[in-house]
């Protein structure tokens, strides 16, 4: 029996897919039967109460819960976000119940040791109640009351050597993709890539300065697994500069039928017969392909990167041998202003280490927003309200045709006297010698 | 004077309206220094506990340590 009649979650549980209300009756469960014998540190009802508190606010279609508070760990400014409960009488159980993020290894990659552990922690010192994960990739514990956060932050950093993630107005917990570790497309080493930042940017991951949140993400390849370009302000999306390597031979055997298109996916109903030049050659996006039924040739000059061709002959195209990244800036959902995507920053950038060359776009990037950003304004924001001209001029990035995102609509060209030959001084006399008044 | 002493004197002298403050706010007092060096006073002071962080989740505040709504007014003792 729960604590709380729940009719309108009890619903969300018959449809098909997995349901959040199931997980929770779960965990009321067996918190209430602690068949291990823990000493709960905070109300082993908590579950119960957080169904509660969720029917109550379906049922009122308001929220319940206040947000924000000085809750956190000592010299820490993120990693703890402070929850409480506007009907604490009603609901004991969630009064408190804060958040606390944890970043989540590069690629997400887990033993059961480390999953096992942390489930003790929270299981003793939280609600026992994880969001595995959270939109920006963190492990998301949810429910705790203040006093059990220092404690949690010690068993984590030195039992588990893992650290609290970010949040408020901080460099948030960076996110990569699989990369290098099980992917032939990726371009560049991005697990690598985003521990060493996370590593050398903790002082902006736990210590805000910034006007708003900071996100960085990066994609081993345009395929964008974690879609870097569209939810990061800082995408690294990988790319090459030199042709796609084809191997004829192989394109022939997808066009015959030997080898199945997409490495097998969409197997499960029959498409027909595979048509290379309707399924890859129509489908590129700039038409820079051609198949004459016998060779299959790409102008890599008009190649966008699309990765359609590769995605659906994987065994006959291969991603070329120069690679690097591009770097998009300014994605980000909408708030204060409209939703955008990422605006192609660097077309090209080695990405090795120690990576010099990305730290220093982003060095410059943080100086003239954190100077020029008002607060809770992202730096797509910023960019947008003073130009991204003006991006290219801090970042000492030379303007190029990649970054045109449209002909231009105002007819008129401020030139500052620096681009003028000779500046904006001038001859008075020698100009009233060749133009009578 | 002091940096430290600038930004106590400050949040001291607004203390009557508001307690808490963006960063923005604290590199206004100091024209002279950049964020990062505004950044290093506010941590120096935040470690000595005399700042405080308030997070809502999405934006990070500082405040004088103890100053405003704490969260012993949420019924946490």
């Amino acid at each position: 029996m729960t604590k709380h009649a729940t009719p309108l979650l009890d619903q969300l549980e018959s449809g098909p897919w997995p349901s959040f209300v199931s997980d929770i009756k779960q965990e009321a469960e067996a918190r209430a039967k602690n068949p291990k014998g823990l000493d709960y540190q905070i109300p082993a009802d908590c579950p119960d109460d957080l169904l509660g508190v969720l029917e109550l606010s379906y049922a009122e279609k308001e929220t319940h819960w206040k947000h924000g508070g000085i809750v956190g760990v000592f010299g820490y400014g993120g990693g703890v976000i402070g929850r409480y409960c506007d009907q604490p009488e009603k609901f004991p159980g969630v009064a408190h119940f804060h958040t606390m993020r944890v970043a989540q290894p590069a690629g997400k990659y887990y033993n059961t040791k480390f999953l096992r552990d942390l489930c003790d922690i929270w299981d003793l010192r939280g609600s026992g109640i994880t969001n595995m994960h959270g939109s920006t990739g963190d492990i998301v514990l949810l429910g705790t009351q203040t006093p059990q956060l220092e404690e949690i932050f010690y068993e984590l950093t030195h039992n588990m050597n893992v650290d609290l993630g970010g949040s408020g107005s901080n460099l948030r917990t960076p996110e990569a993709c699989l990369g290098q570790s099980r992917c032939e497309y990726a371009c560049y080493n991005a697990q690598d890539l985003c521990y060493q930042l996370t590593q050398d940017y903790q002082d902006e991951l736990h210590r805000p300065a910034f006007p708003y949140k900071f996100k960085f993400k990066f994609d081993a390849c345009p395929n964008g697994c974690v879609c870097a370009m569209a939810r990061s302000d800082f995408a690294v999306v990988g790319t090459w500069k030199d042709d796609i390597k084809i191997d004829q031979e192989k394109v022939k055997a997808y066009a015959g039928g030997v080898l199945k298109p997409n490495a097998g996916a969409h197997s499960g109903r029959d498409w027909g017969k595979f048509d290379l030049q309707k399924e890859v050659v129509e489908r590129c996006p700039s038409r820079c392909m051609k198949w004459d039924g016998s060779k299959l040739s790409i102008v890599t000059a008009g190649c966008v990167r699309c990765m359609h061709c590769i995605n659906t002959m994987p065994q006959a195209l291969r991603i070329g041998d120069e690679r690097g990244a591009s770097i998009l800036v300014g994605a980000k959902a909408p708030v204060v202003d409209g939703s955008q995507m990422g605006s192609l920053l660097v077309p090209f950038v080695k990405v090795e280490p120690p990576y010099d060359e990305v730290k220093e776009v982003i060095e410059k990037i943080w100086d003239w927003w954190m100077e020029e950003g008002k607060n809770r304004e992202r730096v797509g924001e910023t960019m947008k309200r003073l130009s991204f001209q003006k991006l290219l001029e801090v970042t000492d990035i030379p303007a190029s045709a990649c970054h045109v995102k449209e002909p231009r609509s105002n007819p008129y060209i401020f030139f500052k006297e620096d681009e003028v030959p000779g500046g904006w001084s001038h001859d008075l006399a020698a100009y009233r010698n060749r133009h009578q008044r | 004077m002091v940096d430290k002493d600038v930004v106590v004197d400050f949040l001291n002298s607004k203390s009557g309206s508001k307690t808490k403050f963006y960063f923005n706010d604290f590199t206004a007092l100091f024209p002279n220094k950049g964020p990062r060096e505004v950044k290093k006073i506010l941590t120096a002071l935040v470690n000595e506990e005399v700042l405080e962080f308030w997070s809502s989740g999405s934006t990070t505040m500082y405040g004088l340590k103890g100053a405003g709504k704490q969260s012993h007014a949420e019924g946490e003792s």
